[in-house]
């Protein structure tokens, strides 16, 4: 085991604290620089919405898990950087300058809808972040002279100083990555800012961090701001990936989508929402994959056990049967939501830490380590 | 003018439909602390149970609406075992998100067993109309909002008279103390959970005549509940009907009055305003925090 021996504050704040971090971060890098050469191109797309889940699962965990303000309303923030960057691109504006002006105008929108935010607390902001969200969506499909209303907006091929870029192109997935990885070194030098320390300091205790002179409420709408303009950006790649947008694309389903990125990444550190923008994105293709591998799989184990022809014919097609069935996808979604909760609290990066932890100290090892504390519950009314 | 009073009846009668889903919200709020987002999923199961019951078994309509009832009671009190109780007292978002996963769960489990066609229940309303001069009100509508008062009588009444409903308050604002008071809380919890199930079956079965039943029905309605909580203030029983009818009354009357469009939005719209005014709701307690 490795211990860290901080001498002073440089050491506590820095972003490699021992070598053995850029040797790893250095070898994911250059494997994710290669993957373009190696992945089938049905991949590298999955990889482009990983990088851009990943961009929104950040700036949620700058919000929800870090500054504690619970938001299900961050499709319509995604949904406004994607209808700025379509709606700008007809007036010919380069890439750079709608990039960051839709950035830009989501954040001012987020600083907006952080104002009302600041009374509310608890269910009251869930449910405001998702009236907020509601009425976005109807905007969007009643303003029609701008967003084409329910028909929604055709996006362009992104053009990069004279250069197209088409979605399915390396380079697409180069900017995607490069984004994703200024946003995840943005956001960690911003966690070691001042302002990093009030979003947490708020998060752990509102009252302690006013009367240590926290101005809650600027930080507050700060959060939000930073948090939008975030997802913004990742809004306007979305929009290019996608190349074609309609309101429907941004339901509150999509929201609570970005909610369980970082629900079941692990809401306490930034590998989080990565792990779960990976889990999100690839569950669909292993879903299809099972759906179509595994009355197959199961017969042969059948068979393995000595079950005759005819019995293995009946479980393969009721089992090709039962995983056709529609809807199983929502069911499954589901229980994976319901299990982690449940069994997982610190998500994927949480059970990380434990494998790792459980090997150092092998044969040490408490099981009490990471156990949740049984609180009561106390009158939130009161509070 | 006569438009406008069919257009207040029709809102209200909407309104306590989402009063009722809302009475739910506020009953598990109220007991646990806890905000229940599969309440209309609930809602959704119960309508199924009843046109199990009656559509396909052939039982007697008043037979088969306690039937559901009481099924839809001991599905609240597992769904609380198994989802809620491992967690309860863990930070609310945690919660919420569980019950998301669970209404989840609940809606294509539903499309899997029941298909996707709306299905409907007859029921002795569902023909026939009450005339008064000529102004037209269906029976169905009325028979919404006769069980929506009868109900938020009956639950203010339990919840402020009786010692069960004592003892859920009690547990609700400190669960420690009521272990030790000898309050047995999580047959307490178990109870309320039975409870919220049995009120979002009687919001479905009555409801069955008016819009259908379909598996995405609670996810609908469910979200137009939440405003209705809310504005009540999400503590308060008579407050839950209150916001109900005005969002029902209000999303009617934009339909009515307002350009296209409007309908959907204004009941958030006026959340919104509400929350900016007063952000513990019309009916909520203001309490000042003690550090």
């Amino acid at each position: 085991m490795r211990f860290l021996f901080k001498t002073d504050y440089e050491d506590d704040i820095k972003l490699f604290p021992h070598s053995g971090y850029v040797v790893t971060y250095g070898v994911l890098l250059a494997l994710l620089l290669i993957a373009p050469h190696v992945l089938s191109s049905y991949l590298m797309s999955q990889l482009v919405f990983v990088c851009i889940y990943a961009i929104v699962g950040v700036a949620l965990l700058i919000l929800t898990g870090f500054t504690g303000q619970a938001s299900l309303g961050h499709a319509a923030f995604l949904a406004i950087g994607a209808y700025t960057a379509a709606y700008l691109q007809k007036y010919n504006v380069p890439f750079p300058v709608y990039f960051l002006a839709a950035g830009l105008l989501t954040g001012i929108i987020g600083a907006m809808v952080g104002f009302p935010a600041l009374r509310l607390t608890g269910i009251y902001l869930v449910i405001a972040t998702i009236s907020f969200a509601l009425i976005v969506e109807e905007i969007l499909a009643r303003w029609e002279s701008v967003t084409n209303g329910n028909e929604g907006m055709r996006v362009k091929t992104l053009s990069l100083l004279g250069v197209a870029v088409p979605r399915d192109s390396p380079t697409f997935y180069y900017l995607c990555l490069a984004v994703l990885v200024l946003t995840i070194v943005g956001t960690l030098n911003l966690l070691r800012s001042p302002t990093g320390r009030a979003f947490v300091a708020i998060r752990d205790s509102e009252t302690a961090a006013r009367s240590m002179g926290v101005n809650v409420a600027l930080y507050k709408v700060k959060s939000f701001a930073i948090s939008a303009a975030i997802t913004g950006l990742a809004g306007v790649l979305f929009a290019h990936k996608l190349s074609f947008i309609s309101p429907e694309m941004f339901t509150l389903q999509l929201s609570i989508e970005f909610i369980i990125v970082i629900l079941i990444g692990g809401t306490f550190s930034l590998h989080g929402a990565v792990l779960g923008a990976i889990f999100i994105v690839m569950i669909d293709p292993f879903l299809t994959y099972l759906k179509d591998d595994m009355p197959g799989i199961i017969a042969g184990i059948a068979a393995a056990f000595g079950a005759s022809s005819a019995t293995v014919g009946n479980i393969q097609s009721n089992v090709a049967a039962f995983a056709s069935l529609n809807g199983l996808k929502g069911a499954i979604y589901g229980i994976i939501i319901v299990l982690f909760v449940l069994f997982e609290p610190l998500g994927l990066y949480g059970r990380w830490l434990k494998i790792k932890l459980f090997f150092q100290l092998f044969p040490l090892y408490k099981r009490a380590t990471f156990k949740r504390q049984k609180i009561y519950v106390k009158s939130e009314r009161n509070r | 003018m006569l438009d406008f009073v069919q257009q207040l009846v029709s809102g209200v009668a909407l309104g306590c439909v989402y009063g009722l889903i809302a009475l739910g919200f506020v009953l598990v709020y109220k007991a646990t602390e806890v905000v229940n987002f599969a309440q209309g999923d609930l809602m959704m199961l119960g309508g199924f149970f009843a046109f199990t019951f009656i559509g396909m078994m052939g039982l007697n309509y008043w037979i088969g609406f306690a039937g559901a009832v009481a099924a839809m009671a001991l599905f609240g009190m597992l769904a609380e075992r198994v989802v809620v109780r491992p967690i309860l007292g863990y930070p609310q978002f945690s919660i919420i998100m569980a019950t998301i996963g669970l209404g989840y769960f609940l809606r294509s489990i539903a499309g899997m067993i029941w298909g996707t066609d709306d299905l409907k229940i007859e029921t002795p309303f569902s023909q026939g109309v009450l005339r008064m001069g000529s102004l037209v009100l269906a029976y169905d509508k009325l028979s919404v909002i006769a069980a929506t008062m009868i109900l938020c009588t009956l639950l203010w009444l339990f919840f402020n008279k009786t010692m069960l409903g004592t003892a859920m308050r009690a547990s609700s604002e400190n669960m420690l103390a009521a272990y030790y008071m000898g309050i047995p809380v999580k047959r307490v919890v178990s109870v309320v959970w039975a409870i919220s199930a049995a009120v979002a079956t009687c919001a479905g079965v009555l409801l069955a005549p008016i819009t259908f039943i379909h598996s995405n029905v609670g996810l609908v309605l469910g979200l137009k509940a939440f405003p209705a909580a809310v504005l009540g203030g999400f503590g308060s029983i008579p407050g839950a009907v209150v916001g109900g009818v005005l969002i029902g009354v209000i999303e009617s009357m934009a339909g009515f009055y307002l350009p296209e469009g409007w309908k959907d939005v204004a009941p958030y719209v006026v959340l919104l305003t509400v929350l900016l005014l007063k952000p513990e709701g019309l009916f909520g307690l203001h309490v000042r925090k003690k550090v």
